[in-house]
């Protein structure tokens, strides 16, 4: 859930009630760490890899990544962000933030881009993010790392590289941040 | 948001909105493919009583970014010619099945009336003397992009007011936005009370120039001189042109606009116009994000209202 949610009215939006946190912050940078790791191995190296964050929930995740590529690996990625709102099938759903706007400042062709977002769940904002990241160029793959999925996907997506698999009730709601996960639900 | 009629109906909050939202299209303009398919399956129709050249293609290419598809109503090819009413024209346009009307019109409140008469969206592209109110966001972007905000800037607006569309606008943005706004014109340009115009009023051009951020020029419409407002265009160029010489007397980081066409050696010198401080070609440019943000927020971001967390209350909860 990000700030997006949060800041919409009911019924998109509304209060975040913790039930019970699953991650703390400390979880959250160990699951970044070996993600970081991961990122390196799948890819033999850091070439031509760029990390993109998924405005706005995905951004402080894609920060965090990005540097923890740099503590393993020496050379800094790339890092942008990216806002999809213009790309979704649920347009009007939910609110452009104006300060949330797209930074992509290099061309994306013949690069491996790693999508970086907070919470996967139907995967509509994933297929709205591969649509909105052609319009930079073609890469030559695009990877997706998620601090967490929570099932019920309703696309044919899965991530590459996942921080915490966990089983979720339609109703309940994810609330991921880098100073950790909490299993809850929204107050309308 | 539903209609765009004129900037004397928002407020200050919802002209930050705009201006906000611009700033992702303006992201989206840059794009190596810059086409988002956010308004796919929505229909825009032109409805332009009045010429246009660059306002229709703004919003033709604000649409065509924005995947919308687009009707074309010309006035001169059309049952209008046989005597259509405008509330005909506009039920038989709607009954097509068209998401949001673009209304330019000679008369004001044109838009205002065909937002009565139809279900879909109205935006005004130009009414009479009245508004022009897109024109005066992609100002306000303009000045807010190259002197960082409109709050304090000290902006005079120069020439014909009275017959002005876009000094009526410009003035209502730029004040609601905290800007200082000057009028300089000779009174015969001037609109004939300016009584609740939250503006100053200056006879000189010479006098205003050194104590100004932003000189906005406005076209000196050739038809104005047989109404005998002024005795002759050379007279005007001399009192309240922008000349080389006048130039000089603006502050360094001082900004020129002007909403086109311009008349080169009229209302401005043929030099001024390419120095660098003028930025008619950025207004331009920032016109087709600022259209894109109008369309979007009419029919594309629907009725979610954005609040302030604080503003929500929060039940007790037991855990």
């Amino acid at each position: 859930m990000a700030d997006r949610e949060r800041r919409s009215t009911p019924p998109f939006g509304g209060v975040f009630v913790s039930r019970s946190q699953v991650l703390d912050g400390d979880d959250v940078r160990r699951a970044i760490w070996r993600m970081a790791h991961e990122v390196i191995e799948a890819n033999h190296g850091l070439d031509n890899v760029v990390v993109v964050g998924l405005q706005t929930g995905g951004i402080p995740f894609a920060a965090e990544l990005a540097q923890a590529l740099e503590k393993i690996d020496g050379g800094a990625p790339p890092l942008g962000s990216l806002d999809v709102a213009f790309h979704r099938d649920d347009i009007g759903l939910r609110p452009v933030l104006p300060s949330a706007v797209t930074e992509i400042p290099f061309d994306l062709s013949g690069q491996i881009v790693v999508l970086v977002d907070d919470v996967l769940f139907t995967g509509r904002t994933i297929r709205a993010a591969l649509d909105a990241v052609h319009s930079y160029g073609r890469p030559r793959s695009v990877q997706l790392a998620v601090m967490v999925d929570r099932g019920h996907r309703e696309l044919p997506i899965r991530p590459d590289y996942v921080g915490k698999n966990l089983p979720t009730r339609r109703d309940e709601v994810v609330n991921a941040t880098v100073d950790g996960v909490d299993l809850g639900e929204m107050l309308k | 948001m539903k209609h765009l009629l004129g900037i004397a109906d928002l407020d200050a909050s919802e002209l930050d909105h705009l201006l906000g939202l611009t700033d992702h299209f303006v992201e989206v303009s840059r794009r190596r493919m810059p086409k988002v398919p956010a308004l796919q399956g929505r229909t825009v129709c032109w409805l332009f009583y009045e010429d246009s050249t660059r306002t229709k293609l703004s919003f033709e290419q604000a649409a065509k970014r924005l995947s919308a598809d687009t009707l074309n109503f010309t006035v001169s090819s059309s049952s209008v010619r046989k005597g259509e009413s405008l509330r005909d024209t506009v039920e038989t346009i709607e009954a097509m099945g068209v998401d949001a009307i673009v209304v330019r019109h000679g008369s004001a409140g044109v838009p205002t009336q065909v937002s009565r008469w139809v279900s879909a969206s109205v935006v005004n592209a130009g009414d009479g003397w009245h508004e022009h109110p897109t024109q005066a966001l992609l100002d306000c972007y303009t000045i807010r992009e190259q002197l960082g905000s409109l709050d304090g800037t000290r902006i005079a607006i120069v020439g014909d007011i009275a017959h002005s569309r876009v000094a009526r606008s410009d003035v209502w943005a730029f004040t609601k936005l905290g800007a200082e706004v000057t009028l300089v014109a000779p009174t015969t340009l001037l609109p004939p009370s300016l009584d609740g115009w939250p503006v100053r009023v200056d006879q000189s051009l010479d006098r205003v120039l050194p104590h100004v951020d932003v000189v906005y020029l406005l076209r000196m419409q050739q038809e104005r001189m047989t109404e005998a407002l002024l005795p002759t265009l050379r007279e005007y160029t001399a009192r309240w042109g922008l000349t080389r010489r006048r130039v000089d007397q603006l502050a360094e980081k001082a900004i020129v606009m002007h909403p086109g066409p311009m008349n080169r050696g009229v209302e401005i010198a043929a030099d001024v116009a390419d120095l660098p401080r003028a930025v008619v070609i950025d207004q331009v440019r920032n016109g087709v994000a600022v259209r894109m943000a109008v369309l979007y927020e009419l029919l594309g971001a629907g009725s979610i209202v954005v609040t302030d967390p604080k503003e929500i209350r929060v039940p007790e909860v037991n855990t």
